[in-house]
């Protein structure tokens, strides 16, 4: 039996004297889409940065694919991985922002190439095929020389996603994909993803949409003030839920 | 013309096709006495300027068209193209650095950095040329080798090495830097940090980061108030007059103290200025647009208004 894909120990964080993050346990097997849901300020998106060392958690450890992030252990102590093995550790692992964060000054097919040939050091021309056929596979094969500012928020979106599946991640992080869209454009982003799972991704996506975790998520996890306080099957906890806050908090959000 | 607008002109489209154009709007301007009275004053007090200008014995022409295109002059300018163009590549070069030092974790390197902005912004440049020129009453000799006293390799005399021209070029150029590294410092900080973040999540160094990314962004922040610093550092290299730097405004004022021709040769220097700043501003408006890729409205105006700007007289503040 392999690792699983991902593995989150007691994990915390805090800022400063606001502990955000109070001890995550998570285990995620290869291929499953795991939607987290939760009150704002909850911890979400602090765990999503975590897990690609955007933030450095203050204790526990995080495997992903069996390999320790930002870390190295040596003698029984931790050290920060060097520079070059973290970027390599991001690398295999894809972030989709709320906000999108496509580079401005670059076109769809400029921003799809960047990772590729910035960061995987592939040739321009070879970029730009295999940018192509990824812009295709989300359906903006025509809005290729757009940049960012004239493309909407769900073409931007999608365009995010093509660019870090440039990088052929073994994981997907999704922080909110749809929570900035006009609710019209809500729909194109969500049928990206659910292909995106359908091709067998490892997905973890931060999401309100209640409708896209019942029918794409293998595995639902609620998480309060910086818990995980109640997980399982979508549909098992969204029409059941066990615990006194998911009931409140769902009885908001559906 | 620049492509988002183009675009945006296109997606607004023609009206839908099968309706009658509606009537073109009759639209009856007011009539404005005061704006007319104002505009032929000013015509009156240009043309009546222009005549008295062109008829003054006191300013003689001949003398400023005898004198245009003088070796000596030319000399000049190329000192004050040179001059201007170099200051401003190391304080460019400075001013990244510094502003790099400024937003870096190490604390040491942001107080170098802030204490060299306190310092060159705080005390006029003037003062800071003058001082060059002198550096032999303080350091008569340069050398290379172990720090503190130690054994030099070679030495130098001050005044050998330290020309007029030196002594500009440090003075403009270190000064600049100072300038420089608060506008890139501000480009630094207009670029969203979402963009560092999705940089770096794709696996980007550090460097590349800060090359691939974050600079070309706050490049359109940069570009606009530095070609405004290379205009102002065309008219700025005048001050290297007071030390001898053998620039536009020098070579001007030893012609004058020869033939007493002051106003004519000053127009000789004036004349060469506008010309430098006016193709400045042409330059300028074109990097300005170069660098404008991808952020829809920044359309930096016609060429007319800009060059018009430009030669405002802004007295740099120095
Ligand atoms: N860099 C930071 N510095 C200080 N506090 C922070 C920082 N980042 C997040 N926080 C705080 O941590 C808490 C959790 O933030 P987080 O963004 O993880 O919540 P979230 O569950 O994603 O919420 P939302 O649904 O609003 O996105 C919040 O109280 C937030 O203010
Ligand atoms: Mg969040």
């Amino acid at each position: 039996m392999t690792a699983p894909m991902v593995r989150c120990r007691q994990v915390r964080k805090s800022f400063g004297r606001l502990e955000v993050l109070r001890g995550i346990d998570l285990v995620i097997e290869r291929g499953q889409v795991v939607c987290v849901v939760g009150p704002s300020g909850s911890g979400k998106s602090t765990l999503l940065r975590c897990l690609n060392h955007l933030e450095e958690p203050q204790a526990g450890r995080i495997h992903v694919d069996g390999e320790l992030i930002g870390y190295e252990e040596r003698g029984g102590r931790l050290r920060p991985l060097p520079d070059a093995r973290l970027r390599r550790q991001r690398e295999s692992i894809g972030m989709v922002f709320q906000r999108f964060h496509l580079f401005p000054h670059r076109t769809a097919l400029e921003n799809v190439m960047e990772g590729l040939v910035a960061v995987k050091g592939v040739r321009v021309a070879d970029a730009r095929k295999r940018a192509g056929d990824l812009l295709d596979r989300v359906g903006l094969a025509d809005r290729a020389h757009h940049y960012p500012a004239q493309l909407s928020g769900g073409q931007q979106q999608r365009v995010a996603i093509a660019r870090s599946l440039a990088m052929s991640p073994k994981l997907m992080l999704f922080d909110e994909p749809t929570s900035a869209l006009d609710p019209e454009l809500v729909g194109e982003v969500l049928e990206v993803m659910k292909d995106l799972a359908a091709s067998g991704m490892t997905m973890i996506v931060v999401t309100h949409e209640m409708g896209f975790a019942r029918e794409v998520g293998d595995h639902l996890v609620f998480m309060d003030d910086g818990l995980i306080i109640e997980e399982g099957p979508p549909r098992e906890v969204l029409a059941a839920p066990a615990h006194e806050r998911t009931r409140a908090f769902l009885s908001k959000v559906l | 013309m620049d492509r988002t607008a183009d675009e945006r002109v296109r997606t607004a489209g023609p009206a839908p096709a099968g309706l009658d154009t509606p009537p073109a709007n009759r639209i009856s301007h007011p009539v404005r006495p005061g704006r007319w009275l104002a505009a032929g004053v000013v015509a009156f007090v240009l043309v009546w300027l222009g005549w008295s200008v062109a008829v003054n014995p006191n300013l003689h022409w001949d003398i400023v068209v005898d004198y245009q295109f003088d070796r000596v002059i030319l000399d000049g300018l190329w000192v004050t193209i040179q001059l201007t163009v170099a200051s401003m590549l190391i304080g460019v070069v400075l001013g990244v650095v510094v502003a790099l030092m400024q937003v870096s974790d190490s604390r040491i390197l942001r107080t170098g950095a802030t204490a060299y902005v306190w310092f060159f912004r705080g005390t006029p440049l003037l003062v800071q040329l003058i001082f060059w020129f002198n550096i032999a009453l303080i350091f008569p000799e340069i050398g290379l080798g172990v720090p503190f006293d130690g054994p030099k390799l070679v030495t130098w005399e001050t005044n050998a090495l330290v020309t007029g021209f030196v002594a500009a070029l440090l003075g403009l150029s270190i000064n600049e830097g100072a300038y420089m590294s608060e506008i890139v410092r501000a480009g630094l900080r207009a670029v969203d940090p979402g963009q560092q973040e999705a940089a770096a999540a794709l696996g980007m160094s550090r460097a590349k980061i800060m090359r691939r990314v974050v600079l070309p962004q706050a490049m359109r922040i940069i570009v606009p108030p530095t070609g405004n610093q290379f205009i102002s550092m065309l008219k700025t290299t005048s001050l290297v007059s007071v030390i001898a730097g053998a620039d536009l405004l020098t070579v001007a004022q030893r012609l004058y103290l020869t033939n007493f021709e002051v106003i004519a040769l000053l127009i000789v220097a004036s004349i060469w200025y506008l010309v430098l700043t006016t193709v400045a501003s042409i330059g300028q408006y074109f990097l300005e647009r170069r660098f404008s890729r991808g952020f829809g409205t920044t359309v930096p105006g016609t060429l007319r208004g800009r060059i018009g700007r430009n030669l405002r007289f802004t007295g740099s503040a120095r």
